[in-house]
């Protein structure tokens, strides 16, 4: 054996192999610091506000119109009717919570799983989770004809002494998404406390130092609180992670339990968690690709970054086209003819063709573009496949409970839907709404996690320098 | 108001000399001090004696407190206090108790690490006599802060601070406790 076949310049891979770096190697912490907090402290850029003023306008002024006029009203003012009896309402709820399942993937999950890569994108997926899932909880609580009702739901005595029917998988997703929200919000809220002390430091107007300070809950950064808060980090990660595959299935269960043909399917929670965190990545990518440039934080939120999330959403459209494929089979084997008749129609039938097509062609087709590096490093593109697979999965959401409900057993019951103004006003509502509440979090707390990424730096580790090197 | 002496804090540059300098804290014998630092230090939870934290403990009880707690919950309301019969299936059973409770439960343990954390780290506190160093602003920056407590037995300003000075710590200064 020749002694060049050991040498390790032989071993690293080619140049167009090697992979770009995750952290901003050779920076300081002071200058991590500067740049993390730049876009909080600076003035207020006009993009900013061209994002901002419309947003804030579907959600100050649009989504509270369409609400009193709804509640005032009833449900009539929405296109639902027999035989469809959810319509856009269900569908904007499943895909709501569909879109916070990422954020919590990318937080926790990877988090759990020692990814290192994660600490720089994951407040912001954590914050697009925290918004999406208080859009998703809107939907079922104006859903119900008499929302002033809504109390039904939980345990609360009462003088008729009814109690919620805990049987029912609408019930247990009161409780998910309740508990979704409010964890996904602790997770979020805790791992921003010794940035808010950052923020806290550095603010030099009173206002400032009264409202960081006052959130920052008087962080000290002292080695007891470091080694108290890494231990719930850890336990808060690894509960939120539960809720990944608890929430979506919960969702999915909803539908399942139905003795409707195109509900009831076992695969329904694994489709729905699938499904979720596929729509989730697409809104990852929305949100981060013009965030990076705008905000300047094309250092941090590399094209690394992108690349990854990319290869995730291709694994999970590779997941969709799997499941999309069972269904087809099981529709076919299991001799249904029900089963058969809406997944027929699904492809070619008259009213919601384009909705099966939408979903096979976007959501388990056009992904598989990302297995090319040249696609994934192309931002323009990946900003509008992302844009598709959000719509994609809208109408993945549409054609399973639009288009399972329009052709039930009975032929004379057959109708079709179609949503009315205000189902696309409360819509336009929610994501304004989002929107807004995600450009105030962009504006006024640091979108990347300042000390977890000092702490992902080499230089962070104690023995950094002295041979034992550091984690890069 | 009364004016007392909180301790004496010293500035490090890296992760690495605050580390050096908490093991020799340590083997002087010093009790009352700690170390601050914008990031979490690995190792740093052995040098200061820390075992596991009781955050998990929480979690443990809050969690397994709502796990029980729901499991009764529906047992009183659809199996004691109002039965209606449904479809034939048993007043109270595992697949209809289940995902409820462990839905609760994860609420319960987050809520529980959370408050276990804050409790802990007896947050919140509007003040801290650390606020009033000039410096110690730079402890969410860059710079890596060991405090040696008034309170500590072995406290003398005179030989805290010469220590100080011999472990390597910059801009050493006497942070009074004006609360």
């Amino acid at each position: 054996m020749t002694e060049s076949v050991l040498q390790p310049e032989s071993l690293a891979p080619p140049a167009e192999l090697q992979r770009a770096p995750m952290s901003p190697a050779g920076r300081s912490f002071g200058w991590l610091n500067d740049k993390l907090t730049a876009f909080n402290e600076g003035r207020t850029p006009l993009w900013w506000w061209v994002l901002f003023l419309p947003a804030a306008f579907c959600a100050m002024a649009l989504l509270p119109a369409m609400l009193i006029y709804k509640i005032s009203t009833g449900v009539g003012v929405w296109g639902n009717n027999m035989p469809v009896m959810w319509g856009w309402d269900i569908i904007n709820f499943v895909w709501w919570v569909g879109v916070a399942h990422a954020g919590t993937l990318i937080s926790a999950l990877l988090f759990l799983t020692r990814q290192h890569w994660r600490t720089a994108i994951g407040r912001a997926a954590e914050a697009m989770t925290v918004f999406a899932v208080a859009m998703a909880g809107l939907y079922p609580a104006i859903h119900v004809g008499r929302s002033w009702f809504d109390w039904y739901m939980f345990p609360v005595p009462t003088s008729n002494g009814l109690w919620p029917q805990f049987r029912s998988p609408l019930m247990w997703d009161v409780f998910a998404v309740n508990t979704y929200l409010i964890v996904s919000t602790l997770f979020w809220y805790m791992g921003l406390i010794p940035d808010l002390a950052v923020m806290r430091d550095r603010s030099r107007s009173r206002v400032g130092k009264f409202c960081y300070g006052l959130f920052a809950l008087g962080w000290t950064g002292s080695a007891h609180q470091w080694h108290n808060f890494e231990k719930a980090y850890v336990v808060l990660s690894g509960l939120a992670t539960l809720l990944v595959f608890t929430v979506s299935s919960i969702v999915g269960m909803d539908f399942a339990t139905a003795q409707l043909a195109g509900w009831h399917e076992t695969i329904f929670p694994f489709y729905f968690v699938a499904g979720a965190v596929f729509c989730g990545f697409g809104m990852v990518l929305v949100l981060l690709i013009p965030l990076r440039k705008w905000c300047r934080l094309e250092d941090i939120i590399t094209l690394a970054h992108i690349d990854k999330i990319c290869k995730m959403t291709l694994l999970m459209g590779c997941v969709m086209g799997y499941i999309y494929a069972v269904e087809f089979f099981i529709a076919w084997y299991s001799g249904s003819p029900y089963d058969a008749w809406v997944f027929g129609h699904r492809m070619f039938g008259h009213a919601y063709w384009y909705g099966g097509w939408a979903m096979i062609i976007v959501n388990a087709s056009m992904p598989q573009l990302f297995w090319f590096k040249k696609v994934r490093q192309n931002l323009v593109l990946v900003f509008i496949m992302a844009v598709l697979i959000n719509i994609g999965m809208w109408f993945e959401r549409f054609t399973i409970i639009v288009g399972s409900l329009y052709q039930d057993f009975l032929p004379a019951n057959w109708g079709v839907y179609y949503p009315t103004w205000v189902d696309l006003g409360v819509y336009l509502g929610t994501l304004g709404a989002f929107f807004m509440l995600y450009l105030l979090f962009v504006r006024f707390v640091p979108m990347v996690p300042v000390s977890e990424v000092k702490g992902a730096m080499p230089q962070a580790n104690p023995h950094f320098g002295n041979g034992k090197g550091g984690r890069a | 108001m009364s004016k007392q002496t909180y301790g004496l804090v010293a500035e490090f540059d890296s992760p690495g000399t605050v580390l050096q300098a908490a093991e020799k804290a340590r083997d002087a014998g010093y009790r009352r001090w700690d170390v601050f630092s914008p990031f979490p230090i690995h190792g740093m939870d052995k040098v200061m004696g820390m075992g596991n934290s009781y955050v998990g403990w929480f979690a443990f009880i809050f969690g397994a407190g709502a796990f029980i707690g729901t499991m009764g919950l529906i047992w009183f309301c659809n199996d004691y206090d109002y039965p209606i019969l449904i479809g034939g299936k048993p007043m109270f059973s595992a697949p209809m108790s289940f995902v409820p409770s462990y839905i609760l439960l994860v609420l319960g343990a987050a809520v529980g690490a959370f408050v276990g954390m804050i409790a802990l780290n007896q947050l919140p506190r509007h003040h801290h006599p650390l606020f009033g160093s000039k410096r110690f602003g730079l402890a969410s920056r860059d710079k890596f802060f060991l405090a040696i407590g008034a309170n500590d037995p072995k406290f003398s300003e005179m030989e805290v601070r010469k220590f100080l000075e011999d472990i390597g710590g910059a801009h050493i200064e006497l942070v009074e406790d004006n609360d």
